[in-house]
């Protein structure tokens, strides 16, 4: 604790004093500074950031991306909640970029905090978290941390707008407003009298809220802690959910773009004699790095691009995948970055000791979301609208405003909903390049869509990573774990695009998964060696701990082998003093899968454990060898989020983490050659398919003390879980990732 | 070029080497119907085309006179759900989304031909359908859930 006290001392800013004074995640705070982004169309009245009356019911901004996690359901069930809405008045919209939707614990999730022990509510109330200044404008989804930033000030715009509501009914009605009720989005008087929303809310508006108004006991609750039907499903199951690709706008022209496939490189020349020529062609247009033609369909488009010529300068960065993990490697021969665990002394552990030493690489991922990046601009009147789905609608609004030359003001950013995000679209490439279209052509509104095989060559990729670990285990476990992590960093990578800086203190992201777990080993050392490969890199669900969950678990999995231990078991005593949570989570999977009795003939089992994003989780997969090759029969997953806001969708995250992390474990893997990404489709970088799926049984437990989010803490576990197995069926310890290079799966 | 796309005709003049999808999305304004890979790899354009999944990603205009198109507007309408679509409501199949029109579009495919689909039928009918979100187990379980309720109908 000292030690990690003594960092975040050093290594960070100074603290904001609108972030310690205590009202921080209070909801009058935000109504106050800034103002209110939102304004009323005919019939709808606005009492705060986060709700709009309407005649028949009540929109809530959810300014979290809806990509996929049901976040916009969750977050307006917090207000609906408060407001005592029947969920079918509800709806939801992403509502406009505005400060009024910082993530404030986003900006405090790359902090070195433990949160097993360290709460993390708690540390952003210590004024920790003001790591970077800049970053508390931002409006962003990731880090899982969507339903913990808005658990209390959602529910609180919720409270504050029902507050008024009564206040108004008090007043048209003459009774004290303790003796009103409300249900089903409508005051009720003791006499029964009904007033709906709908007609107090002209009366309510001026009416001043508590400043921090009263929420329900968690008791009283009849909307949170249910599986609700999600507010987008309808729309996703009729293809009338209208995502960024389907924008469409009267006189709309469709555009698609090439950069180089050198990532980064520059473009020397360009020849589009043979574009021009295309009837459908309405523009070619040089975006400094890339180039853009603009036609009357996107297939135009996409046709008349591959005619152009195009002269790419060189990557800034070894040009093949082998030399780029040599130079990842060097990073090793270079002092650490940070060393954030460092318990006991791990040298005198291991002088003298018997030593298992293990070297653990991941490769390069691509998110390969389902809709390809894209984006709409239009440019009209010195005013510029963007249509974008999108994870970060302030940044969006900020870049491309600088992009095209108007004042951020005069931007408006539309966020549609998103065709999987998984973290490529917290970047703004897309919607800046479809900026600088709408100022080629301005008045004219334009698509941009991206080929499949531009998406997968121009990614912001999982960075490649090595892991070089060893550790000395005795009959009772492990006693040393000395690692080291070598990769570029992602924090530094999206730190100079979004602020032109890398940012200040130890990557805290590097080694996420590794030196924040719930294990007592006496002598315990982590540290960081961030290398400066030029590859863009960025947020690839679970992030850090994506690759280090992947090495940690798997060395350990190692050590009991070595000593003769059960995995389970060794890791229930690592985790005895350290966390009754973590060690429940693990316990309860062990349950599930009748860990303590041997797998079925010709079927192994594998478990790993990740403390990530402040969820526990503990997976266990069970496969089998068939002709065909490994199948995966069978995964337990079990979580601890605290409190679980809907279960039914945690469910559904929990597998769809899990098979994010399985399907990369199994065949992820982008590779360089000349300095272009090789893989450009699903052909040769696919997502695992229907027959490849195992089982699932799921748990979700609820002790754990704080909230915490579900988006990503099921993916790291996956990797690590089905190597293990793999190596209990097969006796190959594979460490290098994916596995199908060694073992052949089933398909 | 004459298309009936679900049952309302069209006179469309692209160029007839013009993809179905992007003749439908582009040309005739009908969006539900997704590009994720252009090459038949993903499944998340299908449409039926004479009543049989096609990916419109792979298949051109020039090749369509005449043809009966019918794409997921097609199905059903969050007004008028077909029991697939209810089906996939009751079972909160979605998460991003993306891929369900495709996803859908097969199914009913699968039902059409087989009423009562086995866990294995289901698996080689939706096979050729990615999920990056990972929704299978539950398009599986809408799957059996529609084919019960057809069979009740």
């Amino acid at each position: 604790m000292s030690r990690l006290g003594t960092i975040t001392r050093r290594s960070f800013l100074v603290v904001s004093a609108a972030v310690v004074g205590g009202v921080a995640f209070g909801y009058y705070k935000y109504q106050q500074d800034p103002a209110n982004p939102l304004t009323p169309a005919k019939g709808e009245t606005i009492f705060n950031p986060w709700v709009i009356v309407r005649t028949d019911g009540v929109t809530v901004i959810t300014p979290r991306a809806e990509m996929g996690q049901g976040v916009q359901t969750t977050l307006a069930a917090l207000v609906a909640e408060e407001m005592d809405l029947a969920w079918d008045q509800v709806r939801a919209e992403h509502g406009p970029a505005s400060s009024a939707y910082t993530n404030f614990v986003a900006a405090g999730a790359s902090l070195p905090f433990i949160d097993y022990r360290d709460s993390r509510m708690k540390h952003l109330a210590e004024g920790a978290m003001d790591v970077m200044g800049k970053f508390l404008g931002i409006q962003a989804t990731g880090g899982s941390t969507s339903t913990v930033d808005a658990f209390v000030r959602m529910r609180q715009a919720g409270a504050a707008a029902r507050y008024v509501l009564v206040q108004a009914a008090a007043k048209r009605l003459r009774q004290n407003p303790m003796a009103l009720k409300t249900e089903g989005g409508a005051v009720v008087a003791p006499d029964g009298t009904r007033l709906s929303y709908s007609e107090l809310a002209a009366e309510a508006v001026g009416i001043a809220p508590p400043s921090e108004p009263k929420l329900k006991d968690p008791k009283a609750w009849t909307l949170l802690g249910k599986s609700l039907p999600r507010l987008d499903m309808v729309a996703k199951a009729t293809g009338t959910a209208a995502f960024g690709i389907d924008t469409r706008l009267p006189g709309m022209l469709f555009a698609s773009v090439r950069a180089n496939p050198a990532l980064g490189g520059k473009m020397q020349h360009v020849d589009a004699t043979a574009a021009k020529a295309m009837p459908e062609v309405k523009a070619v247009v040089d975006l400094g790095d890339a180039v853009a033609v603009v036609a009357t369909n996107t297939w135009a488009a996409f046709k008349a691009l591959q005619t152009v010529q195009v002269t790419w300068g060189p990557a800034p960065y070894p040009e093949t995948t082998d030399a780029i993990f040599a130079e990842i490697a060097k990073a090793f021969d270079a002092a650490p970055h940070g060393t954030l665990r460092d318990d006991g002394n791990v040298d005198t552990a291991l002088a003298g000791a018997k030593v298992v030493t293990s070297e653990y690489r991941v490769p390069y991922l691509a998110h390969a979301t389902m809709e390809p990046m894209n984006a709409a601009a239009l440019l009209k009147d010195g005013a510029l609208t963007v249509w974008a789905p999108n994870q970060a609608p302030t940044v969006i609004r900020d870049k491309c405003a600088a992009a095209v030359g108007v004042a951020a003001d005069k931007v408006t950013v539309h966020t549609t909903f998103l065709g999987g995000g998984f973290g490529r679209r917290a970047e703004f490439d897309y919607a800046v390049q479809a900026a600088k279209l709408a100022k080629a052509l301005p008045g004219t509104p334009v698509l941009l869509t991206w080929r499949r095989e531009e998406d997968m060559t121009h990614d912001f990729f999982r960075p490649g990573a090595i892991a070089r670990m060893q550790g000395v285990v005795g009959p009772d476990g492990p006693v040393a774990l000395k690692a080291a992590v070598a990769a570029p960093s992602v924090l530094a990578s999206q730190g100079k695009r979004l602020l032109g800086m890398a940012p200040p203190g130890p990557d805290k992201i590097l080694v996420e998964g590794f030196y924040d777990q719930p294990y007592g080993i006496p002598n315990y050392r982590v540290a960081g060696h961030v290398s400066d490969v030029a590859v863009p890199v960025g947020s690839w669900r679970s992030v850090g701990n994506s690759h280090n969950a992947f090495f940690q678990e798997c060395f350990l999995d190692e050590l009991a082998h070595e000593a003769g231990l059960d995995p389970v078991a060794m890791r229930l005593k690592l985790m005895g003093k350290e966390s009754a949570v973590a060690a429940r989570v693990v316990e309860t999977a062990a349950d599930m899968a009748n860990w303590g009795t041997p797998a079925p003939t010709g079927r192994a089992r594998g478990m790993a454990f990740c403390w990530s994003f402040g969820t526990p989780t503990a997976e266990i997969i069970e496969i089998s060898q068939s002709d065909a090759g490994i199948k995966l029969e069978k995964m337990w997953i079990v979580q601890d989020v605290g409190i679980a806001l809907d279960p039914r969708n945690i469910e559904a995250q929990m597998t769809s983490g899990a098979i994010f992390g399985l399907t990369a474990a199994i065949q992820g893997e982008i590779t360089f050659a000349r300095g272009a990404v090789e893989q450009q489709n699903f052909s040769d970088y696919d997502g695992l398919r229907m027959p490849q799926i195992p089982l699932f049984e799921t748990r979700i437990l609820q002790t754990n003390p704080h909230l915490s989010g579900v988006g990503e803490p099921a993916t790291p576990p996956a990797a690590p879980a089905l190597a293990n197995a793999v190596f209990a069926l097969t006796g190959k310890r594979i460490r290098a990732l994916p596995l199908n290079k060694v073992v052949t799966f089933a398909t | 070029m004459r298309l009936s796309v679900n049952g309302t005709p069209h006179d469309v003049s692209a160029d007839p080497g013009t993809p179905l999808l992007w003749v439908l999305r582009d040309v005739i304004g009908l969006t539900g119907t997704k590009y994720g890979c252009g090459v038949g790899l993903c499944g998340a354009c299908t449409v039926h085309v004479n009543g049989q999944p096609t990916r419109s990603c792979s298949i051109t205009l020039g090749d369509l006179d005449g043809a009966q198109i019918t794409t997921i507007e097609g199905i059903g309408t969050p007004e008028h759900l077909a029991v697939i679509q209810q089906a996939w409501i009751d079972n909160q199949v979605a998460q991003c989304g993306y891929c369900q029109s495709g996803q859908i579009m097969s199914a009913v495919a699968l039902l059409a031909a087989t009423k009562t689909p086995t866990d294995s039928d289901i698996d080689a009918a939706m096979d050729g359908n990615l999920c990056r979100c990972g929704t299978y187990p539950r398009i599986r379980a809408a799957i059996h859930d529609a084919a019960k309720r057809l069979q009740g109908a």
